[in-house]
């Protein structure tokens, strides 16, 4: 029973698969598993934007949304309805071949990352072997469809939000591929089933998961502020700045095609905490040991939706950085923060077991986090603005 | 230590989040429709224009002297002056304004015209529920739609109006007394040509 809870998509699949003719069954299966994953994570889009706008309110101290629908749950379906029905507007020197392009592209490379995602024990659309490159190939195109709609629409306050957009994606895409390189040399392989499964043992029925040792906490941290950064949220959303760019690389876009790109937002950012999910907190693995006869599916959707209100957390928080600070950040604390990170993961995987590489590995990176973060914060000093030019 | 200000500012939002569910004195918004709020006096939405007496175009205070649709910054007002002279509500001959339109879709709620003018004519309304399906005439107010009661005016700002009506008073009483001194002197000067 416990296992057919657990495999009950696959069997599902399989069965369904089942009445076709046997050369075509694996394209019948992939098909099938791309329409589950096509369907489940824009209905998790709607959840999320709920969830988002209520728990903000909350944070605010407000109610939120309560109009649609008991408790305004049916607030998604007025918002979609209303995005479908509004008009399609290109500009008139718009490039409109690539405007038109730029949405579906994003929309597309954000779904492609989930080819690589285990869902659930069996539950990976396709096994690769280098599935984590994969993941990130996909994740380093949406950069151009953020360009290419902020270039096409011929629009100052797209470009320049596509300019930020393109700077900030490239300096976080380091950190976020060095932070992963830990995980990566601790189990030695690329393949994200492997790496959930290098993840899925218990010593006292606590779980194995990278993010309980020292590399693997500071990795997921500094994984946690490239994400952000990656998937333009708060404090990070300069490329869609409210405040000073209307809304940045989509200004120019209206109706279904502004849905998309809101669409394209939030299934990056399930795809990017998914990918987190795996490479720290064990993917689809329980977090006790005694808690293992609840479906793996079910594990790794919570851990989806907890890191969703993280999101919404610092969303409701922080304030956003200003561009210089946010390079700042990415260039001379992320990454020399990642660097010293691959150096303690080294130390663990060669020190053995026991407890001297506990020692070692957290007093390197204290050290550092420290270190750097009194450089950061000393050389803050906040006098009267001058000005070179102006007065 | 770096990040600290960070985890501070987490947990207040997340103490917010959290008690804004079981604290309802925490909520500072009312949901509208349903519920308001008591208008403050001191608040001001679109001006208007005051009337004495029962009938409003008779008592309309404004004497078309057009200093509100010259001082008026983003020009919103449209007067045209009358070519008679009508009695006012102090039975004084004054111009009256034949057209007074406001544009509320192009005022900006400055309250200058209220500053400027010398007669107490124009005020701010405190109304702000204005939207209207015709964005052309709806929101082109006449003067018929502007005038609105001295008595009106007491309930919404009644400070305010209670210092208008005070110093009107005494202006009327300045003019009241001058004008008997000068009845005065000329009955007396009467007196002394025929004594």
């Amino acid at each position: 029973m416990i296992e057919t809870c657990d495999q009950i998509f696959v069997l599902l699949q399989h069965w369904l698969v089942s009445f076709l003719p046997a050369s075509w069954q694996p394209a019948a299966g992939v098909l099938l598993s791309v329409a589950a994953i096509v369907c489940v994570f824009p209905a998790l889009f709607a959840v999320a934007v709920l969830l988002e706008r209520k728990g903000l309110a909350r944070i605010q101290n407000r109610l939120g949304p309560n109009r649609v629908g008991p408790f305004g749950l049916f607030q998604p379906i007025a918002d979609a309805i209303k995005s479908l029905t509004k008009e399609d507007i290109v500009p008139q020197s718009a490039d409109a071949a690539v405007h038109f392009l730029a949405p579906v592209l994003l929309v597309i490379t954000v779904f492609m990352g989930f080819a690589v995602l285990p869902m659930g024990r069996n539950m990976v659309l396709v096994d690769l072997d280098a599935g984590l490159l994969l993941y990130f190939a996909m994740g380093a195109s949406s950069e151009l469809a953020v360009f290419m709609a902020g270039w096409s629409s011929r629009n100052k306050y797209s470009l320049l939000g596509a300019m930020r957009a393109v700077a900030q994606m490239i300096s976080y895409e380091v950190p976020l591929l060095l932070s992963s390189v830990a995980v990566v040399m601790i189990t030695g392989s690329l393949s994200l089933t492997k790496i959930v499964e290098a993840q899925n043992h218990y010593t006292w029925g606590l779980p194995h998961w990278y993010i309980f040792t020292p590399w693997g906490f500071a990795g997921f941290l500094m994984y946690a502020i490239a994400t952000t950064a990656e998937t333009n949220r708060s404090p990070f959303d300069l490329p869609e700045g409210e405040s000073e760019l209307v809304a940045g690389y989509h200004t120019e876009y209206s109706g279904f095609k502004f849905a998309l790109f809101f669409l394209g937002e939030y299934v990056a950012m399930f795809s990017i905490s998914g990918l987190g999910t795996t490479l720290f907190l064990g993917g689809w693995s329980a977090p006790f040991s005694f808690l293992t006869w609840v479906p793996s599916w079910i594990w790794f959707f919570s851990k989806l939706m907890l890191s969703i209100f993280v999101f919404i957390w610092m969303r409701g928080t922080l304030p956003r950085l200003r561009q210089d600070q946010l390079m700042n950040f990415a260039w001379k604390f992320v990454l020399p923060m990642c660097l010293v990170n691959l150096l303690a993961a080294g130390l663990w995987r060669f020190m053995g077991d026991g407890w001297l590489r506990w020692v070692v590995c957290s007093a390197i990176l204290i050290a550092a986090y420290a270190g750097m973060g009194l450089a950061e914060m000393r050389k803050q000093r906040l006098g009267p603005r001058s000005y070179r030019y102006a007065e | 230590m770096l990040g600290e200000g960070i985890l501070k500012g987490m947990a207040v939002t997340a103490k917010n989040f959290f008690g804004s569910y079981f604290s309802a004195e925490r909520l500072t918004t009312v949901e509208y429709p349903e519920q308001r709020i008591a208008p403050f006096e001191a608040a001001r939405v679109f001006p208007f224009l005051v009337f004495d007496g029962a009938d409003w175009e008779a008592g309309l205070r404004c004497v078309a002297c057009q200093i509100c649709e010259k001082e008026c910054p983003p020009k919103c007002i449209y007067i045209e002056k009358s070519t008679d002279k009508k009695p006012d509500a102090v039975g004084k001959l004054q111009f009256y304004p034949a057209r007074f339109d406001i544009d509320i879709s192009v005022c900006m709620s400055c309250q200058i015209c209220v500053e400027v003018c010398p007669f107490e004519a124009i005020k701010m309304d405190t109304e702000f529920e204005l939207s209207t399906d015709d964005r052309f005439g709806g929101l082109l107010l006449d003067r018929k739609q502007l005038a609105k009661s001295n008595e009106y005016y007491h309930q919404i700002h009644s400070t305010e109006a209670a210092g208008v009506d005070a110093r009107l008073a005494a202006e009327k009483a300045k003019a009241d007394a001058k004008a008997k001194g000068a009845a005065a002197a000329k009955t007396a000067a009467i007196a002394g040509e025929g004594a």
